[in-house]
């Protein structure tokens, strides 16, 4: 909300010792935060005064263009008091007219600097303006004329222009829409500043009585428009232009001046907060009927749209049909247009809830919507009416026909019993009932004090204006805010004794430092995911990844759903990193994935009690899974090359590596198992298993998915499910006890057939081995000739220790054989010699 | 230790003679003091101590002497020999001194080429902004509460007093899942959680939940539709505003420095009554010239959230008694908070996941 600083003086006086800046201080603290204070005027230095043209000679020029020789009055702002030479290029004004010059030495917006020049052979000493060169708008880039007798010449043009103005734009908070308008502006600049005297309240003032001789209107639903009123103005001049004031103030407000009975009707919402529709008389076809909205009817509205009306929309009609959406906005069939003579005034209250339902549905934002869904005073209709039926004959001639349609009253406000000590409780500053009485009459509110009894306290009825007060809870916020925020005390409670992080959140935490730990960068992506992310990652069509929770109103088309997988995300981030020049980069990131359950959705539970378990149980399983995913991507080296000589690219070990070192910081070992899954190459991804459980899958990338997101090749990628590794974190370690006994060391090598996991003959050999070995090692892996086609030896370290004594040769050589026949048994493994 | 003589030679007796045995000592001592390092003190070892050197030839050849004169030859050659040995440990101890001195030279390095072998990690600083804020809070008894981003329409709104007519419900703000009559929605703030801790908890209830929450908010400089909040609820008896304005102060004093406080301005949220917006006083400038200050811009406040007294209908809904208890609750951005604490003027590389950003915070802030 903008508003001029003189407007809002008009109806409140404010000392002169308090500065705008402190005006708007106290504004600020009261609850209308000072968003910005626009002073016109602040580009234009130096002289800026009114002339009256004495003299206007046109001289046509070789280039077709007419400039005029004029001489213009400036009295003595020139110093010598004589008339001035001034060369324009305008028409649009005469000998006699008042037209504002800025002299020589005036500086206009942009930093034009004006001085005596030569030009089309005449010594030009200044500058007859137009709006657009002194930063004003205006419709049309004329010369600006003054009204006659506005100043005498040499006057300061200043004031005459509104540039002497200050305009403060407030943020207006949902709850105080009363504050959309000059009336509730002044009445915070009253109760927030100090010394402010003198309200005037705009609204109010002698209205006719109503009468039925006026426009006939018919309410069918009440509830949607408890008072409506309807007054008419015949005769009236619709070309008539809007006064200058006027424009000024609603150019000030951020409105666009469109015609004399448009412009009147904004201004008086503005001054009031009651927005106005005025119909063309004419064009009204019989009474006006409010009522609900038909299946299927249509309206042309005012901002050219043909809409289909929503069964809960609130209509006018008329015999023709329906011709607007009340309180939201006109149609364009009863539009006042330049022809209109007779003028047919609305000043209704409606519905809140049914405005910003309308708006919504119709996706329709005005400033009329945005007063009437947010709470319009009800009591003000009949007085807003009337006085834009005043400004209109003021300004377009005509005559108020003596009929006044008032249909319906004012909805009541309730009576709030408010406890007097509440406030200061809530505050936690001592309050006096005093204070409180008199800060909610300073609002406006009716305190009638009840004196005994258990419910003693105070009984308060809100101004009408205030629809947004209806717990005692609202009435303390008024009384704290009035007596000020910066007088509550500064207090630390003193919570009981805390339980510290929960185990989850400090395993987290570990998570991520073993991350970074491992050299993992930690990043943070959108959740968001599309088809051709999925696709660029080779996802079959039948994975549940491609399963997503699906959003209404994304941002992008390209990824409107919540992703399944961290992988999508981390892949762009990495080649986005790549494309920065990191040749080399490992990133990750722990974050929830969105796994969809089905069902019918949750359901809208009862505020006004506890929803019971049931219910929530039921609320809860309407969810998605979301269950926190690590997601691992690296590319480039490993190990960085540099003097030391060459270093290791990353591959398929580093994703296990890094998910089997998250694992390890849970106390927990992960299994591994072959598979071929999206995104990763066929034959480097691995499955990895917590139990029976798989937790997640690691490995190189498919080539195909590098090339598709431009990743180095060789890339690789982790994705693991956290959520099950902390479930089955170690909860408690039990400290290690070691064998002192000297180690007894035993290598073997076993020739298998390449298709048998190294980790099944590392299975079969720490069984056969029996409660001896104490630890085993895949240390070599050969292929070749020697070993025959299809078939790989595998080198194992074995280390055996008893707890108690020194090993003797047979019994190392036995555990050893056992060892290497289980394996044989197994695998097929043959000791190679 | 004594074997049979095999290489007895009666020809080479000779030496036993005195001014031999001196000689021969002589010139093992010469060696000696000549070898200029461990391989040539080797050979001389060898030459005239070892086995078949002179002197140890002579000595073999004692037993062949007559009886008398066995006992002055062996003190000769005993005496002779000793000294040699005595010689070779003095001069391998200043051999030994000095060629670990060489070693030690040889082995120099360069120590200002690069070590970088192996890439640096580093954690999101968002991450540790959360975690620094949890820690503040936990210190002073507080736990931290959790939910879920894909929230339930009832616990983002319904249950925070914003009832489905509420204006601060449009379209324009809030993701909503497909169908809408599933009434399902990313969660616009961290307020869910409030309702959650009130719903599973009994009073007295003192958390904060940081996480991530959603806004159909264009992409730029300072919006994002992803971003991080941190959200304070207290229920307890006798809470009041100034409880809040004391834990306000407080936090803001541990992040952005000693001595910095805030500032109420009173606002409108649903689910608080009285609602403040919260500034924070700029730590760079705290207030003094602050027209100078690009943090604050002439402020000398920084905006940095929102907070209240708990509206009495919130608690209903969540099943807490508004007339034995009463409560507070605030909301902060963490990436505002860490982009004014951190001199961040775009918040976008927070999200764009260049590893130069997060790196350079390290793995604590
Ligand atoms: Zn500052």
């Amino acid at each position: 909300m903008k508003a001029p600083l003189s407007w809002i003086r008009e109806y409140v006086e404010v000392p002169a010792e308090v500065t705008t800046d402190e005006l708007t201080r106290r504004l600020t603290l009261t609850g209308l935060k000072l968003e910005a204070i626009e002073r016109p005027g602040d580009q234009i230095t130096g002289p800026l005064v009114v002339g009256r043209v004495l003299t206007q000679e046109p001289e046509p020029q070789k280039n077709g263009k007419t400039i005029n020789w004029c001489t213009v009055d400036v009295g003595d702002a020139n110093g010598t008091g004589e008339p001035q030479g001034i060369v324009c290029g305008a028409h649009n004004f005469g000998p006699g007219d008042l037209v504002v010059v800025v002299l020589p030495g005036g500086v206009l917006p942009g930093g034009f600097a004006i001085s005596e020049r030569k030009t089309y052979g005449h010594l030009s000493a200044g500058m007859i303006c137009s709006a657009a060169e002194l930063g004003l708008s205006g419709d049309h880039d004329g010369i600006i004329v003054l009204a006659p007798g506005a100043a005498a010449p040499g006057a300061d043009a200043r004031p005459l222009l509104g540039l002497d103005e200050e305009i403060i734009e407030f943020e207006v908070n949902p709850d105080r829409a009363y504050a959309l308008s000059l009336r509730g502006i002044a009445r915070e600049v009253l109760v927030s500043v100090d010394g402010a005297t003198s309200f005037r309240d705009p609204a109010v003032r002698e209205v006719p009585q109503a009468n039925a001789e006026g426009h006939p209107v018919r309410v069918e639903d009440a509830t949607g428009c408890p008072v409506f009123v309807a007054r008419t103005v015949r005769g009236f001049d619709a070309t008539a232009a809007s006064p200058a004031f006027m424009v000024r103030r609603l150019t000030a407000a951020g409105m666009r001046s469109i015609s004399l009975a448009v412009d009147v009707t904004n201004y008086v919402m503005l001054e009031t907060g009651r927005p106005i529709h005025a119909y063309d008389g004419d064009r009204l076809a019989g009474p006006l009927v409010v009522r609900r909205a038909r299946t299927g009817e249509r309206l042309t509205t005012l901002d050219d749209v043909d809409r289909e009306l929503d069964a809960g929309d609130l209509v006018v009609t008329d015999g023709s049909g329906v011709i607007g959406l009340g309180g939201v906005m006109g149609g364009a069939s009863t539009e006042i247009s330049e022809t209109t003579t007779n003028v047919v005034v609305e000043a209704a209250h409606w519905d809140p809830v049914s405005m910003f339902r309308t708006g919504r549905r119709h996706r329709l934002t005005s400033e009329a919507g945005k007063r009437n869904e947010r709470g319009v005073d009800p009591t003000i209709c009949e007085a807003a009416a009337d006085r834009v039926v005043e400004l209109l004959i003021e300004h377009g001639g005509g005559v108020a026909d003596p009929g006044v349609t008032v249909v319906g009253t004012p909805p009541p406000m309730p009576t709030i019993r408010l406890a007097t000590d509440l406030a200061a409780r809530v505050a936690g500053l001592p309050i006096d009932a005093a204070s409180v009485v008199e800060t909610l009459r300073a609002v406006g509110c009716e305190v009638t004090e009840v004196p005994d009894g258990d419910a003693a306290g105070l009984d308060v009825v809100p101004p009408p204006w205030r629809a947004d007060i209806t717990d005692p809870q609202d009435l303390t916020e008024e009384v704290v805010r009035l007596v000020g925020y910066d007088r509550v005390p500064s207090v630390l409670p003193t919570p009981p004794s805390g339980r510290g992080l929960t185990r989850a959140q400090r395993l987290r935490r570990r998570i991520g430092r073993t991350m970074a730990g491992a050299g993992y960068v930690e990043v943070v992506t959108f959740p968001f995911v599309g088809v051709d992310s999925l696709d660029a990652l080779g996802i079959p069509a039948d994975d549940p990844r491609r399963d997503v929770l699906v959003l209404s109103n994304p941002l992008s088309a390209e990824a409107p759903a919540m992703t399944t997988t961290l992988l999508p995300a981390l892949l762009r981030t990495a080649s986005r990193n790549v494309g920065h020049g990191q040749a080399s980069c490992a990133i990750f990131e722990a974050a929830t994935v969105t796994l969809p359950r089905g069902g019918d959705g949750a359901p809208i539970l009862p505020v006004d009690r506890r929803p019971t378990d049931a219910e929530l149980d039921s609320l809860m399983k309407a969810l998605p899974a979301q269950p926190l995913h690590l997601g691992i991507v690296a590319v480039g080296e490993a190990e960085h090359s540099g003097w030391w000589g060459q270093g290791r690219a990353v591959d398929w070990t580093d994703a296990v590596a890094a998910v089997d070192g998250v694992a390890e910081a849970l106390g927990l070992r992960l299994d591994r198992r072959a598979v071929t899954r999206a995104p990763w190459h066929p034959g480097r991804c691995a499955e990895l298993v917590l139990g029976d459980v798989v937790v997640g899958h690691a490995g190189e990338l498919h080539p195909k998915v590098c090339a598709e997101l431009g990743l180095p090749s060789r890339a690789v990628a982790a994705e693991v499910d956290l959520d099950v590794l902390i479930d089955h974190a170690v909860d408690l370690r039990v400290a290690p006890s070691f064998s002192t006994q000297p180690v007894a060391k035993e290598d073997v090598a076993l020739v298998v057939a390449a298709s048998v996991p190294a980790s099944d003959v590392e299975h079969a050999l720490r069984e056969g081995a029996g409660d001896l070995l104490e630890s085993i090692r895949l240390f070599d892996v050969y292929t070749g000739e020697q070993v025959g086609d299809g078939r790989v030896s595998l080198a194992f370290a074995l280390r055996f220790r008893a707890p108690d004594r020194t090993l003797t040769e047979d019994e190392i050589a036995a555990a050893r054989d056992a060892a290497v026949a289980a394996a044989g048994e197994r695998t097929g493994a043959v000791r190679r010699s | 230790m004594s074997g049979p003589n095999t290489d007895y030679d009666p020809v080479e007796v000779t030496p036993l003679k005195a001014e031999e045995v001196e000689a021969a000592r002589d010139a093992a001592i010469g060696a000696i003091s000549a070898a200029a390092d461990l391989e040539q003190l080797k050979q001389v070892r060898i030459e005239h101590a070892g086995d078949r050197s002179p002197l140890a030839l002579a000595n073999r050849e004692i037993g062949a002497l007559p009886p008398q004169a066995r006992k002055e030859a062996g003190q000769r050659i005993g005496q002779a020999r000793g000294a040699v040995n005595q010689a070779l440990a003095a001069r391998l101890a200043v051999l030994e001194v000095e060629h670990e001195d060489r070693m030690l030279v040889e082995e120099t390095v360069d120590v200002t080429r690069p070590v970088d072998r192996t890439p640096r990690g580093s954690r999101h600083p968002l991450t540790l902004q959360s975690e620094l804020i949890a820690d503040l809070f936990v210190a002073m008894g507080w736990e931290i509460a959790e939910g879920p981003v894909v929230e339930a329409e009832w616990l983002n709104f319904d249950a925070l007093n914003l009832g489905p007519d509420h204006p601060a419900r449009t379209m324009q703000d809030t993701f909503w899942v497909e169908p809408a009559e599933h009434h399902v929605v990313l969660r616009t703030q961290t307020s869910p959680v409030q309702a959650r801790t009130m719903l599973t908890r009994t009073p007295p209830i003192y958390v904060v939940c940081p996480g991530r929450v959603f806004r159909t908010d264009e992409y730029d400089a300072t919006h994002s539709p992803m971003f991080h909040q941190v959200e304070g609820l207290v229920v307890d008896r006798g809470i009041s505003m100034a409880h809040l304005k004391g834990t306000l102060d407080h936090f803001a004093g541990q992040l952005f420095g000693e001595g910095i406080d805030t500032r109420f301005r009173p606002s409108y949220f649903p689910f608080t009554e009285p609602s403040a917006e919260v500034d924070v006083r700029c730590f760079v400038c705290r207030g003094v010239d602050a027209d100078q200050c690009r943090t604050c811009r002439g402020e000398g406040w920084i905006e940095w959230g929102g907070c209240g007294v708990v509206n009495p209908r919130v608690l209903v809904a969540c099943g807490v008694d508004p007339e034995e208890f009463s409560g507070f609750a605030f909301g902060m951005g963490i990436d505002r908070s860490f982009m004014f604490r951190h001199q961040l003027g775009d918040l976008r590389p927070l999200f764009e996941g260049d590893v130069r950003f997060s790196a350079a915070f390290g793995t604590e802030i």
